[in-house]
């Protein structure tokens, strides 16, 4: 009575034959996109930019100045990044946006062009963050400090108690316990965990890790998720969490207006300070447009609007920035010489200790 | 002699651009990830350790096995779902309203992946739709944590997969001859024992098919884990996409990739007799 299914049977044909008439359409629409796509390429200035710099509120007023396109692309961690110029045709690419600490990682391949300091406004900036360690290379600048903010406790103040949030010692403790979200980024977090075991950013070796491995395992036993920058956001915003390790004001500023509740501290044991650079392409064939894009990018009001860019909120390099006092109270930026005296650096470690660092990151996130 | 050899020469002729298309899509990316993955990071030259260090870090193999976990789980919650769906738009809806109603059951296909994830995410949340009916009616007095969990990867998985498999299924059940149930009612068989002994071994095919698409589609899935698993765990696209973000490992990144691919084709050997297409 029963049918064997490993028998052939006429009647019936495979669903994939069934189904595969109606994809010669699909594919053939899909070569009319690509097709299309290829054609939409302008040749005009090209960036490799991070999510703040694609708001066309700041693209716009230099296009319209200079009569130019600015060509786009996004992506997300130095490595992508990189990974994207050496597919890249020498000269495809104009500008980067980079962080800070990994210029030297495109000086040693080579990718950039040495700034003229003459011609940025480096005595605008506010010293600490004008981070020559990692921007100036043998007595070269290849990138300037555009934006900075810090990693931190970012929080709302009406579901948390902020003197709690003056210590890091609040992120291990009971008292939050699945009331925290945690930035999914191992660098900046490794650096909060060594602030909180006691230890400098700027000095940490192999040999710390294990403390830190275990004040990520205490924070992680607390908290509800570890989420992108997206996820982080929405999960303070939404009131999934309460707080959030790692937040900032790139998390608490964009969202003021709908949630002024949100916001964030720089705790006794400190923070970390992050940073965000331009750096030219050496083989850039628009240097000067290139040169111009960055002098726009650090002149007050370009500033002003990389700082309240629709995709994230910080502070912008440049002292001088043309925020409104509204902005800047939501930046708190009066406060900033208190803040960055408090700051430590980003870790900047080598590659064996940042893969080191980055395997201690995947046993906390396994971690259950 | 010519008409022979132009006879030969046509078959090839037509399938030249889909060969071409594969040498250059499939093969030869794949070629470069396999020579990717035997490079070492720093310094290149040629290495075997970024295989040895999937067997022996245990986070990373951990990786493996919460991917696994998660697509069992979704493929079979897929196939129990789908397959009663299907089953009723085939033989339950008037054959005029199959169209409809099949469009109807693939719409959620018309919205992005990442919005749908977004989505789940927010009908999940502490403050969602799901835990305020929960605690509303009185069944909770606290909310569940629903998202950021592995649960909410499945439901995100389920609620995509559950369509591809009801369409496969769907055709099969509609490729199904009549005569088959009449043969089956004539030597005395019940409802039951019809769609037992016939039906489903007849539709099995489809619903391998599906299985399987489920399997490859949701074992090599970057954004529904990372947006509503919360990383509480690492899946394997995840742990792929890690060596990428800052570090730009692209040798261990492929190494882990081939490592997904090779599962991948355990699970088409497994089901390879199903998986062939016929000649129309």
């Amino acid at each position: 009575m029963s049918v064997n299914p490993k028998t052939p049977n006429p009647t019936v044909r495979n669903p994939l034959s069934f189904l595969k008439r109606y994809l010669q359409g699909a594919c053939a629409a899909a070569a009319l996109l690509l097709a299309a796509g290829s054609l939409a390429q302008a040749q005009d200035l090209n960036a490799l930019i991070w999510c703040d710099h694609a708001d066309p509120a700041l693209l716009q007023p230099f296009e319209e100045a200079n009569g130019v396109k600015v060509n786009v692309k996004e992506f997300e961690g130095t490595g992508a990044g990189l990974a994207i110029v050496e597919q890249s045709q020498p000269g495809d690419w104009d500008v980067m946006v980079i962080d800070s600490i990994d210029i030297p990682r495109g000086v040693e391949k080579g990718l950039f062009e040495p700034l003229q300091e003459d011609k940025l406004p480096l005595v605008d900036l506010f010293p600490q963050v004008k981070m020559d360690s990692s921007t100036v290379v043998d007595g070269k600048r290849y990138g300037i400090t555009e934006k900075f903010g810090y990693n931190t406790i970012g929080y709302n103040k009406t579901k948390v108690d902020p003197a709690d949030m003056q210590s890091l010692a609040a992120l291990t403790g009971d008292k939050y316990k699945g009331k925290i979200a945690i930035y999914d980024y191992y660098l900046p977090v490794i650096g909060m965990a060594a602030l909180a075991i006691g230890k400098k950013t700027a000095e940490l070796t192999e040999a710390d890790l294990p403390a830190i491995k275990e004040e990520l395992l205490k924070m992680k036993a607390n908290a509800k998720l570890v989420g992108e920058v997206t996820a982080s956001q929405t999960a303070l915003a939404t009131g999934e969490v309460d707080i959030l390790v790692g937040g900032g004001e790139w998390v608490t500023a964009g969202l003021a207006k709908e949630n002024p509740a949100l916001d964030f501290s720089i705790p006794k044991e400190g923070a970390v300070l992050w940073s965000q650079s331009l750096a030219m392409f050496k083989d850039s064939k628009n240097k000067d447009l290139a040169l111009k894009f960055i002098q726009y990018i650090m002149s007050p009001e370009g500033q002003a609007r990389l700082a309240t860019s629709s995709c994230y909120w910080g502070m912008p390099a440049n002292s001088k920035a043309a925020l409104s006092d509204e902005q800047k109270k939501i930046l708190r930026f009066d406060e900033q010489p208190e803040f960055l005296a408090r700051a430590l650096p980003y870790p900047a470690p080598n590659a064996d200790l940042d893969k080191k660092m980055q395997d201690v990151w995947t046993e906390m996130l396994q971690a259950q | 002699m010519n008409s022979v050899n132009s006879g030969r020469a046509l078959p090839w002729a037509l399938v030249t651009p889909a060969l071409g298309w594969t040498l250059l899509f499939f093969v030869l990316p794949f070629v470069a990830m396999a020579v990717s993955s035997l490079t070492a990071h720093e310094g290149g030259g040629f290495t075997l350790s970024n295989y040895s260090q999937f067997f022996a870090n245990p986070s990373y193999w951990q990786a493996m096995v919460n991917s696994l976990q998660v697509t069992a789980i979704v493929t079979v919650i897929s196939v129990l779902l789908a397959y009663p769906f299907a089953w009723i738009l085939a033989e339950q809806v008037p054959e005029r309203w199959q169209r409809l109603a099949l469009m109807l059951a693939v719409l959620p296909f018309w919205t992005s992946y990442v919005v749908r994830s977004y989505s789940w995410l927010l009908v999940l949340a502490q403050n969602g739709v799901v835990n305020r009916a929960l605690t509303g009616s009185g069944l909770f007095s606290e909310p569940l944590q629903l998202a950021n969990t592995r649960l909410a990867t499945i439901t995100g998985f389920v609620h995509f997969f559950v369509m591809l498999l009801t369409l496969t299924i769907f055709a099969n059940l509609k490729q199904l001859s009549p005569s088959y149930r009449k043969a089956a009612a004539d030597l005395g068989a019940g409802p039951l024992r019809t769609f037992l002994h016939v039906v489903l071994p007849l539709t099995l095919p489809g619903i391998m098919v599906g299985a399987f698409l489920t399997f490859v589609l949701c074992i090599g899935d970057y954004i529904t884990p990372q947006i509503l698993g919360g990383n509480n765990e690492l899946l394997m696209p995840q742990l792929v996409m890690m060596q990428i973000g800052r570090r730009g490992d692209f040798p261990l990144a492929s190494a882990l990739s081939i490592i997904l691919m090779a599962v991948v084709t355990i699970a088409y050997l497994a089901c390879a007799r199903w998986l062939k297409i016929e000649r129309a």
